[in-house]
């Protein structure tokens, strides 16, 4: 974990509705693993004064990058800064997925939305490949299918206006697919990174069908390292369950280990 | 130059602390800054057993500040001993220890047990926390159970007791008067302020627990105001806090009447934020050529 003033070395609209950052940051870079997180001061926001937590995209020598969509003050101040400009990160964070040993597991990727950035580094530097799942409203919140695709991964879409790929949720071809192959399942790993009604059906699917499952949990962050205890959810103890923090204890769990909420 | 204050029998290399539940245990932060260029380091409030807090969302951020209702999550007595004290104990600089209760009775014992431990720097007394049921800002709102209070906790420990004062008082005076009466040794001016922010588009409140605890620059020139009144009512010293970002932020407060300073919310977001004060208040007093920092404590002409 480092805290730096980095410069973006490019920052592009892709689809139609996200945005892809690139920022120089040599130091942290190498040390950045599936599933982590940067925390960004956004430093021309004025009134708004807390770091917003990033899902790490890729990663280059020099350089990584992360995908974000223009939803609030954070993410809009963003949005029109420029290559050159400066911004505050503490990165890498938080706990990341188990990459799969060569000859484990093969990786079922469940991604929803935007959640689909967190998985490209796993899908990466997994040694095997497997089938990516990524589910999102419309066809605007597909995302970086094709990046996806270049590293040779079979990627299966579903949006709920039925605009791209399958109708309905992204569990319907995850669903589809286990039916399917079943004979193969004692191989299979689910990893997953979405919204958290996506993130609890995952979590349902893997008890249903005995899979292991690591799920990249989201809840609302403020400091990021631990210290403010805003960003907890409850997980399961020997004798009952405690408060974690996703920033720290997370986000990546297993999924035996989340005691669900009633939907809020 | 001269940086460094007493606070009771505590003494701090210069006056710039954390302010409680801004800093987590002291570890968090320690793989970001040099923590023994602090003054002391403030911890996150502990009742005598665990706490689990409230639900979430917890935080929400509004502008120029934001709200929490964490609910005083924590490991209790014997969990912070066990997890978080052997990193505290091996700093360079005092920890001061933030101790909450229920009764007064509970209160009492914390102090006592934190006597017990040793090597303690201070106890500060919340009695000020708006986000839970019992105990908290019932106590400090109220100047015969603030007394109570305080005066239970002197009698289990020779610690340095720091009463956290509550800003939700028609007048701080009195309660301020009380808390030295009753043998505090100083006053940490102030808490957060109780506060609401609606989602509008679902009309509920963006906090589980609806109401919260206002922090950032949004309460500094209330805070000043705060230490200010209180400073006049008092002759035991004070620690100031309330959205300090920057020196002269921290000066200001100085200037009102605080011997030290607390660097709370600005930790989120800027965990380099207390050196930073460290290093500008020794640069402002090198340009003003002030030999010792206390010469700003109450240096504030107000006129006439």
């Amino acid at each position: 974990m480092l805290e730096q003033t980095v410069t973006i070395a490019a920052h592009e609209r892709d689809a139609e509705s996200y945005f892809r950052l690139v920022l120089h940051a040599p130091a942290i870079a190498p040390l950045i693993q599936p599933g982590q997180f940067a925390h960004v001061r956004i430093l021309p926001m004025k009134e708004a004064l807390l770091r917003r937590p990033f899902s790490i995209f890729q990663v280059g020598r020099d350089t990584f990058s992360i995908l974000y969509k223009n939803v609030g003050k954070g993410t809009s101040a963003l949005s029109k800064m420029h290559a050159g400009e400066e911004l505050s990160v503490i990165a890498p964070l938080g706990h990341g997925f188990a990459v799969p040993p060569a000859g484990g597991e093969t990786p079922l990727l469940v991604a929803g939305g935007y959640g689909m950035a967190a998985m490209f580094l796993l899908a990466q530097r997994s040694p095997q490949r497997g089938i990516v799942f990524v589910g999102g409203r419309r066809r605007v919140d597909i995302l970086c299918e094709k990046d996806f695709a270049a590293i040779g991964w079979e990627v299966r879409v579903a949006t709920e206006d039925g605009s791209h790929g399958e109708k309905g949720f992204v569990t319907v071809p995850l669903l589809a697919e286990i039916e399917k192959r079943k004979a193969e399942s004692g191989k299979w790993k689910l990893f997953a990174c979405g919204p958290t009604p996506m993130l609890k059906a995952v979590g349902k699917i893997a008890e249903d069908c005995n899979l292991p499952a690591e799920l990249s949990m989201d809840e609302h962050m403020c400091c990021g390292v631990g210290t403010c205890l805003a960003c907890v959810i409850k997980v399961k103890t020997g004798d009952g369950w405690e408060y974690q923090r996703t920033c720290t204890d997370g986000p990546v769990y297993d999924s035996r280990q989340i005691l669900w909420e009633e939907a809020k | 130059m001269n940086l460094s204050v007493q606070i009771g029998k505590l003494r701090m290399q210069n006056p710039i602390t954390v302010a409680s539940g801004t800093f987590g245990y002291g570890a968090e932060y320690a793989r970001l800054i040099d923590v023994n260029q602090l003054g002391a380091v403030t911890v996150k409030g502990i009742r005598l057993n665990p706490v689990p807090g409230n639900p979430t969302p917890r935080t929400a951020e509004v502008s120029s500040g934001m709200l929490n209702a964490i609910g005083l999550q924590g490991p209790g007595v014997d969990g912070f001993i066990k997890k978080y004290w052997p990193f505290l104990q091996s700093l360079k600089v005092p920890t001061i220890i933030n101790i909450w209760g229920t009764t007064v009775e509970e209160y009492a014992e914390v102090a006592r047990r934190f006597d017990a431990l040793g090597g303690v720097g201070a106890l500060e007394l919340n009695v000020s926390c708006p986000n839970i049921k019992e105990g908290g800002a019932q106590f400090g709102t109220d100047c015969k159970l603030l007394s109570q209070v305080v005066a239970a906790c002197r009698q289990a420990t020779t610690l340095p007791l720091v009463t956290k004062m509550s800003p939700n008082v028609p007048n701080i005076a009195p309660l301020a008067k009380a808390a030295e009466e009753a043998g505090s040794d100083a006053l940490a001016v102030t808490n957060s302020f109780p506060a609401l922010a609606i989602d509008i588009h679902t009309r509920k409140p963006k906090l589980a627990n609806v109401t919260g605890g206002l922090t950032g620059p949004a309460i500094k020139p209330i805070a000043v105001k705060l230490v200010w009144e209180a400073s006049k009512a008092v002759k035991i010293p004070i620690i100031g806090m309330g959205g300090i970002q920057c020196a002269e932020d921290a000066i200001e407060f100085l200037m009102a009447g605080a011997t030290a300073v607390a660097v709370g919310t600005a930790n989120f977001y800027e965990p380099q934020t207390a050196l930073h004060v460290i290093a500008g208040i020794r640069d402002f007093m090198a340009k003003k050529n002030i030999a010792d920092v206390r010469e700003l404590t109450g240096s504030f002409l107000p006129g006439k």
